[in-house]
């Protein structure tokens, strides 16, 4: 091993093949499920469901690496690093477009995290089948955002019929309506619901549950209305007496005085924090280089080299956003190449997720504060890239939650050190 | 292929630098700033550390190839022990590196094995002029062509250990092209102020103002000369990697503090308004250290977009570096203020990257 900034060929190559569907599926009708939330861009859902399958991106986004031809070389495994790279490309494309991609997203992150052998087996296969399939996570609570502690939602085991019995309110689930809900387009979906077995234990108790698309007495609620990435469909999700099998519950039945089901949910996050982002900085890239463009267009030439102290504030704004985003960018392969290669990477991917939140918000506004009425005009996307932006410094763990693992990381501090 | 992880002989560059900073240059920091000097034991200690060395190759004298993703890797160690330390000790690279960048062969055999054949001994370069508007790729000093030789005029200033330079690397504005000349001891028309230059930081490390009047001098490269832009990439990714060091010290201090420094019943580090600007500060140097090995990285493999990415990583480096000294002194509240505390002399340096170049390359 030595440091090394290469792009890795199947990388490049898949970016190239995205960048143009991006150019072609995603770009070009932006706008229109921007103004018309809720609607579904079938044409992308289904060309993507096909192309990832035919890439044996197992029929959506998730982190695969080849396995190595007999006799051949064995390469070191590249999946999260392909991973967030397709994400950020997709992002620049749309991200909302992207957060309804086909494939397991959050849900089958969770199932790959805290499921046994069999259970990976039952509920990821679904994903390489000729139809598209969504699989959500329900974590969130009207009472319990990052504080995933204070969660509400109650699982009972009935011994007699040897299901769960789970009742609460999900909100915030992002594709939980194409998860949950039957299309006839798609094919059977599963949301993975965070539950309490035993409320006394607080965190300890906590497991998730993979409850199937169509389960009597789950129901979507309501959709939200959202600031931006309209495209990505965000429900709230009830649950009134939803009955699921024993062997639907991720983890162990039994509460220990350890937390390693609330740590299960967790891991999730150290894997997908990075990727969320992979994803904001998608935006900001879009952003940053319409705005190179329009500058262009108006003869403003940014003078790369030439000391700061000569430069315009816009020359010293583009190039303080090609600081940052290039900066963030390396940390987010930082972290997915941690991953990748086993390394423990809370510390890494909580940063990325830092980073991310706050360059893909500045620089998607300080793009619209400098193109003016360019920026803000509906006529362009970028006011909608400023909008889209935003949900990166929220989603996964708000920017301030986050300096929170981050600090204790760096400080050495448990929970309790350092609240 | 991506890959953050030092090879065994960096990693090995890396321990023996770490060391050396750790237990060598910090302890010597705080007096060595005060008294204006710094032991000519230390610079003698980190220079047989080879770094230089290791970094030329056996043609003339070395015992390796220069690579600026280790150098990156070297200086922000040295630095994190002290800047004006690590600048000290390269300071011969101000000479070596130009001319194993764009010197002639005869340059390169000329200078290159005695340098790095013996002790540590002043060469240098002089790049900086006192000027609000100064330009490394628009001088003021000036060369002219006069036969097969140079004839240089102007003002240099921050200059390195020039009282007793055997030789420096003067750069001069040959008809709009910065190129570097190489102006030898005792030239004629050469002067070297008697007074050292006072900077805010960085008084361990002797600058002189160096004079030239009509100094005839050989230029780097001969007749066809030299490209100025990678001497140049290599100074700034110098700058961020120094600039990496001081802030990592800082943060390092600020951080071990408020583990220990109490109010209000509990560490001041388990208040979140601390917690979160360390998270802050190790989340910048995060971000800038990345940007300055892929820069670094870029130049090794001849990117076409390195020089871009060089001034990049140094301008974020010369912020983030302002950034995270600032806090450091911040987070010591009254006693970041005192010079017994480190964090002050690591405020005062943090905030040169944004002001000076050329007093490193790498």
């Amino acid at each position: 091993m030595t440091i090394d900034f290469e792009t890795p060929k199947p990388i490049a190559q898949m970016q190239t093949m995205l960048q143009t569907v991006a150019e072609n599926m995603m770009r070009t009708t932006s706008r229109e499920f921007d103004e018309n939330e809720h609607a579904i861009p079938w044409d992308y859902v289904e060309f993507m469901h096909t192309a990832m399958r035919s890439m044996g991106g197992g029929g959506g986004l998730a982190p695969t690496d080849e396995k190595p031809k007999e006799g051949a070389e064995k390469r070191p495994p590249i999946g999260y690093q392909r991973l967030a790279a397709q994400i950020e490309m997709l992002a620049w494309g749309d991200v909302g477009y992207y957060l309804i991609t086909p494939g397991g997203g959050l849900g089958a992150a969770a199932v790959q995290a805290a499921g046994s052998p069999e259970q990976k087996a039952k509920f990821l296969a679904r994903f390489n089948d000729d139809k598209p399939t969504f699989a959500a996570m329900c974590m969130t609570e009207p009472g319990a955002g990052s504080d995933t502690s204070a969660i509400r939602a109650r699982a009972i085991l009935d011994e007699k019929t040897n299901e769960w019995v789970i009742n609460g309110e999900k909100i915030f689930v992002t594709a939980g309506d194409k998860a949950f809900n039957e299309y006839e387009k798609l094919g059977k979906g599963f949301i993975v619901v965070w539950a309490s077995i035993d409320p006394s234990a607080g965190r300890a108790g906590m497991r998730a549950f993979v409850v199937e698309a169509g389960t009597p007495g789950v129901k979507v609620t309501k959709l939200e209305h959202k600031l931006g990435i309209r495209a990505s469909d965000t429900a709230a999700i009830s649950l009134v007496d939803a009955r699921v099998p024993f062997e639907n519950l991720l983890g162990k039945p039994t509460v220990e005085k350890t937390t390693t089901g609330f740590k299960g949910a967790m891991a999730t996050f150290d894997a997908t924090r990075p990727l969320v982002a992979a994803s904001g900085l998608g935006v900001a890239r879009a952003a940053l280089e319409f705005l190179k463009e329009k500058l262009q267009e108006n003869g403003i030439q940014v003078r790369y080299g030439v000391p700061r102290n000569k430069l315009t504030a816009i020359e010293r704004d583009v190039i303080d956003m090609d600081i940052q985003l290039r900066s963030a960018w390396l940390m987010v392969l930082k972290a997915v190449w941690m991953a990748d290669n086993k390394k423990s990477n809370a510390l890494e991917s909580s940063m990325s997720k830092v980073k991310a939140g706050d360059v893909t918000t500045k620089v998607t506004q300080k793009a619209v504060e400098i193109l003016g009425p360019l920026g803000y005009s509906r006529d362009f996307l970028l006011e909608k890239w400023f909008r889209d932006a935003k949900i990166t410094d929220i989603y996964e763990g708000t920017g301030q939650i986050n300096r929170l693992v981050v600090a204790r990381q760096v400080l050495g501090y448990s929970g309790k050190d350092l609240r | 292929m991506y890959s953050f992880e030092p090879n065994e002989e960096q990693q090995m560059l890396i321990d023996a630098v770490g060391k050396y900073a750790a237990n060598d240059l910090r302890p010597a920091a705080h007096d060595a700033e005060e008294e204006r000097e710094m032991p000519k034991k230390l610079i003698s200690k980190g220079w047989e550390l080879g770094f230089l060395q290791a970094s030329t190759p056996e043609a003339y004298g070395g015992f390796g190839e220069r690579s600026a993703v280790t150098g990156v890797l070297a200086l922000e160690e040295m630095a994190y022990g002290d800047l004006a330390g690590a600048l000290s000790v390269l300071t011969p690279s101000l000479f070596a590196t130009p001319v194993l960048l764009g010197g002639t062969e005869e340059q390169k055999q000329e200078y290159l094995p005695k340098i790095v054949g013996g002790d540590w001994a002043p060469y240098t370069g002089a790049l900086m002029e006192m000027s609000f508007d100064f330009d490394p790729n628009a001088l003021k000093t000036t060369a002219q062509a006069d036969g097969e030789k140079y004839v240089l005029n102007g003002e240099k200033v921050f200059v390195p250990y020039a009282k007793d330079a055997e030789a420096m690397i003067v750069y001069a504005n040959l008809n709009g092209v910065t190129q570097g000349f190489i102006v030898t001891k005792g030239s004629e028309g050469l002067s070297v102020s008697e007074e050292r230059d006072k900077l805010m930081g960085l008084n361990a490390l002797p600058m002189y103002r160096v004079k030239l009047e009509n100094v005839t001098a050989e230029r780097l490269g001969g007749a066809s000369g030299h490209d100025f832009e990678p001497i140049l990439s290599a100074m700034r990714v110098a700058s961020a990697a120094a600039a990496m060091g001081v802030a990592r010290s800082s943060f390092e201090y600020a951080r071990d503090y408020a583990k220990e420094r109490e109010a209000f019943g509990v560490k001041i580090a388990q208040k979140q308004a601390i917690a979160f600007m360390l998270a802050e500060m190790a989340t910048e140097m995060e971000g800038i250290r990345l940007l300055t090995w892929e820069a670094a990285w870029k130049l090794d493999n001849n990117k076409e977009d390195s020089c871009i990415e060089a001034y990049l990583a140094q301008n974020g480096a010369a912020d983030m570096a302002m950034m995270v000294t600032d806090r450091g002194v911040q987070i010591y509240g009254g006693h970041g203020y005192i010079r017994e505390n480190p964090v002050e002399l690591l405020m005062r340096n943090g905030r040169g990257f944004a002001a000076l170049l050329g007093l490193v390359i790498l």
